[in-house]
């Protein structure tokens, strides 16, 4: 029973890292950049629902209605204005940049929202079903699980179907031969960066009901979210959700069965071991950077 | 149609192509060959705006330097990159689907047109890119141009690391889209079959044009025979 607790609630947990992790694959495969700003911009849609729910009046799951097109916006035109400057620079140039961006996010937040906590609580936060015996899941997380199963399937959808999201992944695939194709590969960029910028907050969003709010609470999603891509293969957008689901299972195992305090390095001791065994990642190909 | 006078171009400091001057006329099949590294591709990467370049480049009297690439295909100038270069995990129904990301429209009728010439590719429609031959790659890599309904083809080194047969076949392919009315502007190691099908042909040689003339009488030029045909 305690087997199967932590196992469901590894993977609903996992979900959400899932969603964040997708969103820096999607920017990597298509940019061929590291996002470093990601956690933070996951740390501006825990405020966004926040304030959503305390000043707006608004349930944290209906706001990303809001979020998700406010946080497309930002993404795009962070890239518009800052990111696509350093596109085909050394790694390190992107790296500073996008690190730099998440300190500002991450400083202004605590500058205007001060480093105390907030606790964003819903009438529901902490109801749970038990649908067997002895297994209790919590109803936000439940809820969270069910709409980055939705947001997935939609963006599986759009990649695969849609003339932009082929577009997207041509782009990812072979920038040069996708701009002979005619495809605008600046606005590709853009749109990658917007679609990972609302990933990301969206998945704030989604953990805000059932984590401390906190301008730094990104940084540990950012150390995740990375680890996830990496295990996943870089640029895979199937390795990501993948990656996720294993990173949240084993955090949670590794609580029930050695000690909350050493899931992380459980975590990390799994991260190593990937890139020393298949260092392009589940779903990697060889020879990639 | 094509008119490029006094052409420099190159990467950073060091500088591919000298003054190089070409004129395509509507119509033509035009070879440029030369050896490895005369800057052939430069050529075609300067036209197709990959690579920044100086002097003129005039398509139908409209320059082509400040236009940012996915703009230069619009106007109908179509590069088939050296190496194929096509999408390795798309399908060849996708790949060609994207060579028609600019005329949706045309989709069904240019599907219908490239596997008519590739029947190939219309048996391994489903098959993922990577997973393909190189002469396969390569009838895939010149199908996916031909859905950006071209009117200038840009092709470089199609024949390159192909069998004789294969090489034949894409021959075979760029005579009969020419004959479709498409202009041609062709960059080849293979300088016998390229300048055999060629009306005009261009040799290069260090970045600099250093011979010019019919394709025959390129083929009949003893410098040409000695440097590219050992005889």
């Amino acid at each position: 029973m305690m087997f199967l607790q932590s196992l469901l609630s590894g993977i609903l947990t996992g979900g959400v890292y899932a969603l964040a992790g997708i969103g820096m694959s999607l920017v990597f495969g298509v940019m061929n950049i590291s996002n470093f700003a990601h956690g933070d911009l996951m740390m501006l849609g825990m405020y966004l629902a926040y304030f959503a729910f305390t000043l707006l009046h608004i349930d944290p799951y209906l706001a990303l209605l809001l979020i998700i097109p406010t946080a497309f916006l930002f993404g795009f035109m962070m890239e518009k204005i800052f990111i696509n400057r350093v596109i085909n620079h050394p790694h390190q140039n992107q790296i500073l940049l996008t690190i730099g961006l998440g300190l500002i996010m991450s400083n202004t937040a605590l500058l205007a929202f001060s480093s105390d906590p907030k606790i964003l609580t819903t009438s529901y936060s902490s109801s749970a079903v038990t649908p067997l015996d002895g297994i209790s899941l919590s109803l936000p997380l439940l809820f969270s699980f069910a709409i980055t199963c939705l947001i997935t399937a939609i963006l599986y959808l759009f990649l695969s179907k849609s003339s932009t999201g082929m577009a997207l992944r041509a782009t990812s695939q072979n920038r040069e031969a996708a701009q002979l194709m005619g495809i605008n590969v600046a606005k590709m960029s853009a749109i990658a960066f917007g679609i990972g910028t609302s990933l990301a907050a969206t998945a704030g969003a989604l953990i805000a009901p059932t984590y401390y709010i906190h301008p730094l609470a990104g940084h540990s999603f950012l150390l995740k979210a990375f680890t996830i891509c990496v295990l996943g293969g870089l640029g895979s957008v199937v390795g990501a959700a993948v990656g996720g689901l294993i990173i949240g299972v084993v955090e949670s195992m590794a609580s029930t069965y050695i000690s909350s305090d050493w899931k992380d390095v459980v975590v990390f001791v799994l991260f190593l071991a990937v890139l020393l065994l298949r260092p392009e990642g589940l779903f990697g190909k060889k020879g990639g950077q | 149609m094509l008119n490029i006078e006094n052409l420099n171009a190159g990467y950073g400091e060091m500088q591919v192509l000298r003054s190089i001057n070409i004129t395509i006329a509507k119509g033509e099949i035009v070879s440029v060959v030369g050896s490895n590294g005369a800057g052939k591709s430069t050529l075609l990467k300067a036209i197709s705006g990959t690579v920044k370049s100086k002097g003129k480049i005039t398509y139908n009297h409209e320059s082509l330097l400040a236009l940012p690439p996915h703009q230069i295909v619009q106007r109908g100038i179509v590069h088939v990159p050296e190496g194929r270069k096509i999408f390795l995990e798309m399908t060849v129904v996708e790949n060609l689907l994207m060579g028609g990301y600019l005329h949706k429209k045309d989709h069904q009728q240019n599907l219908d047109r490239v596997f008519t010439l590739f029947p190939k590719l219309a048996e391994r429609r489903n098959q993922l890119g990577g997973t393909m031959s190189g002469g396969e790659q390569q009838m895939l890599a010149i199908g996916r141009g031909l859905m950006g309904n071209p009117k200038l083809l840009l092709l470089d080194e199609p024949s390159l690391g192909l069998s004789p047969l294969f090489t034949d076949v894409v021959f075979g392919a760029i005579r009969a889209i020419n004959s479709d009315g498409v202009t041609v502007l062709l960059v080849e190691q293979n300088v016998y079959q390229s300048l055999k099908i060629s009306s005009r042909g261009y040799v290069i040689e260090t970045g600099k044009i250093v011979l010019t003339g019919k394709g025959e009488e390129l083929l009949n030029n003893q410098e040409v025979k000695k440097a590219f045909l050992g005889m």
